[in-house]
């Protein structure tokens, strides 16, 4: 009896530690985030995130994010479809090489195309004469979110669709449905929450990404600059009411990132693990 | 033929039978060629076009090995601090049922989820001189914003996800009859943690942490406003890297950033050693 009381004191004891940590690391930065964005009150709050700087930042860190999350999104169902359906020489590279980008610095991932297509890179010259502008423009901006963000879905997608085996593709291809037919028809409604949680991720990472983007933007006002590096520019001109308004907007982004994945989480929890069960054996046996 | 080989070589034939093999092969190599693998290729010829006396003495100047010394210190410190607190998180969201454990368990995967800018800039105004802990902690003469101490707050809020979330399900997975039947046999709580739960969790925990700490090594935007970034004290070499770039000195960047490069395949290896080893471990 006494031991269980030491036991439910304990207990309570590492819950608080842990709250306490959590706290300290998480929450209270968050509830820093509102209330210094709503310090001057609601009209400076309104001014901040709909001043033409401000506008102009959401719609390029928008548009890049619409260029970016279904190229790559393609890109993870392709690349999952080759290396969980099939084996072939070279698989298990090949799965490094797609984990690769988020083992590279984001500052790193930027610079490659800074080096490749900036004024005295390697095609920097050919880019001049022929009047495209890559680095200090939004291809750049585009190739450096592409690159941060490769892994994303293809990382959701390939355990999932490995555990999922290839049975019943075989069977619609057996029972003559075309290659794509059973893609759309057999893979994909399999396939989904993982696909919609591989798809926020990217989407949150494509929309927040700082470092690599900071490093081809050039920083131009109105032009190259995304929401991350509007902020930047707001909180090291000590604007602080308007860089933290800017900044509430991508923490409501990645809130709601949050939810969406615990919601898909909860689904997937619920949909595959009988699935997941039946299936432990045989796929266990593979190297 | 055993009856193991004429299996083996039935299911390969069947595998064979799904369409979209070269399509998707094909589409995927040239993509990862175009994004990743010719740009990072870039880098590494441009690195090695640099002479070596030019390379070396870049890479070897003190401003640059101060910032590895407070990369590689502070990226340490973070994840030894993950790796204690986020085995703790872990645990109580695993074993312990208390109101509001679902939302405590989504808000996990905030730093993976929230703009490292935005991190950056909220973790600078709570632990600044006149921040709401910061201000406690530096009236207790502990400065932390614009200390080598803020840098291991803002990479302990990046890592933290990395330890639980790969904890987590092997403390799942982990039957609590196993530490009944220890208690039953007369092994006191602390023995029964030391001898059985850490040896189970200590693979998952290993691997956990050097994810934390490699993410560390290379992170900039979280870190980048609460460093202060002075050189030789609070310089990161991300930062450092950064400030090369502004200089129009990419024969600089270029170099460290080989180092940096470098850093981050061992640390990958590493990574990918352990989780080697902790699978031939479990089976």
């Amino acid at each position: 009896m006494r031991r269980r009381d030491g036991g439910k004191a304990a207990q309570r004891l590492l819950i608080a530690v842990a709250l306490a940590f959590l706290a300290a690391f998480l929450v209270v930065p968050l509830v820093a985030v509102l209330t210094q964005a709503f310090e001057q009150g609601w009209r400076v709050y309104w001014a901040s995130v709909t001043e033409p700087d401000a506008r102009s930042a959401i719609r390029l860190t928008l548009l890049t994010a619409l260029v970016v999350v279904p190229l790559n999104t393609v890109f993870g169902v392709a690349a999952a479809w080759a290396i969980a359906k099939f084996r072939f020489p070279g698989r298990a590279i090949l799965i490094t090489l797609i984990d690769l980008p988020f083992a590279v610095s984001p500052v790193i991932s930027g610079l490659v195309f800074v080096l490749l297509f900036g004024a005295n890179g390697v095609f920097g010259p050919w880019l001049a004469a022929h009047g495209v502008k890559v680095i200090f423009a939004f291809p750049g901006l585009v190739l450096a979110t592409l690159f941060v963000t490769v892994p994303f879905v293809a990382r959701e997608l390939i355990p999932l669709m490995q555990e999922q085996g290839t049975e019943m593709e075989e069977a619609a291809i057996a029972l003559g449905a075309s290659g794509w037919q059973t893609f759309w028809r057999v893979t994909l409604p399999n396939i989904k929450w993982g696909l919609l949680y591989g798809v926020i991720l990217l989407n949150a990472r494509a929309i927040g990404e700082f470092g690599a983007v900071s490093v081809v933007s050039g920083h131009i006002r109105g032009e190259t600059n995304t929401l991350p590096l509007h902020v930047e520019i707001l909180f090291n001109e000590y604007n602080f009411t308007a860089a933290f308004a800017v900044a509430s907007l991508l923490t409501l982004m990645a809130v709601v990132a949050l939810a969406a994945k615990s919601v898909v989480a909860w689904r997937t929890d619920r949909t595959l693990i009988p699935a997941s069960a039946a299936q432990a054996g045989p796929t266990d046996i593979q190297p | 033929m055993t009856a193991a080989s004429s299996t083996r070589s039935s299911s390969r034939a069947r595998r064979s039978a799904l369409p979209g093999l070269g399509l998707t092969l094909g589409c995927t190599l040239l993509y990862l060629s175009v994004v990743v693998l010719v740009p990072l290729a870039a880098l590494v010829l441009r690195a090695a076009d640099l002479s070596w006396s030019q390379y070396w003495t870049t890479v070897t100047a003190p401003r640059a090995v101060a910032s590895y010394r407070l990369t590689l210190g502070a990226s340490l410190a973070a994840a030894g601090l993950n790796g204690v607190f986020g085995l703790l998180v872990a645990w109580v969201l695993v074993r312990y049922r208390f109101p509001g454990r679902r939302l405590v368990d989504a808000i996990v995967d905030l730093p993976f989820a929230l703009p490292t800018a935005v991190a950056g800039i909220a973790l600078t105004a709570v632990y600044a001189p006149n921040g709401w802990i910061g201000g406690i902690l530096y009236s207790w003469g502990f400065p932390v914003a614009y200390a080598p101490a803020g840098v291991v707050v803002a990479l302990t809020f990046i890592g933290l996800p990395f330890v639980v979330r790969t904890v987590q399900p092997v403390l799942e997975d982990l039957d609590p009859e196993i530490e009944e039947a220890a208690r039953s046999l007369g092994a006191t709580p602390f023995q029964t943690t030391a001898r059985i739960i850490i040896p189970t969790v200590l693979p998952a925990l290993a691997t956990g942490t050097a994810l934390a700490f490699a993410r560390a090594v290379g992170e900039y935007g979280s870190i980048v406003f609460i460093s202060g970034n002075l050189p030789m004290r609070t310089e990161m070499t991300t930062v450092l890297i950064m400030a090369r770039l502004e200089q129009f000195d990419y024969a600089g960047a270029t170099a460290l950033a080989s180092v940096m490069l470098a850093m981050s395949f061992v640390l990958l290896l590493g990574v990918n050693l352990m989780q080697w080893v902790a699978r031939r471990r479990m089976a």
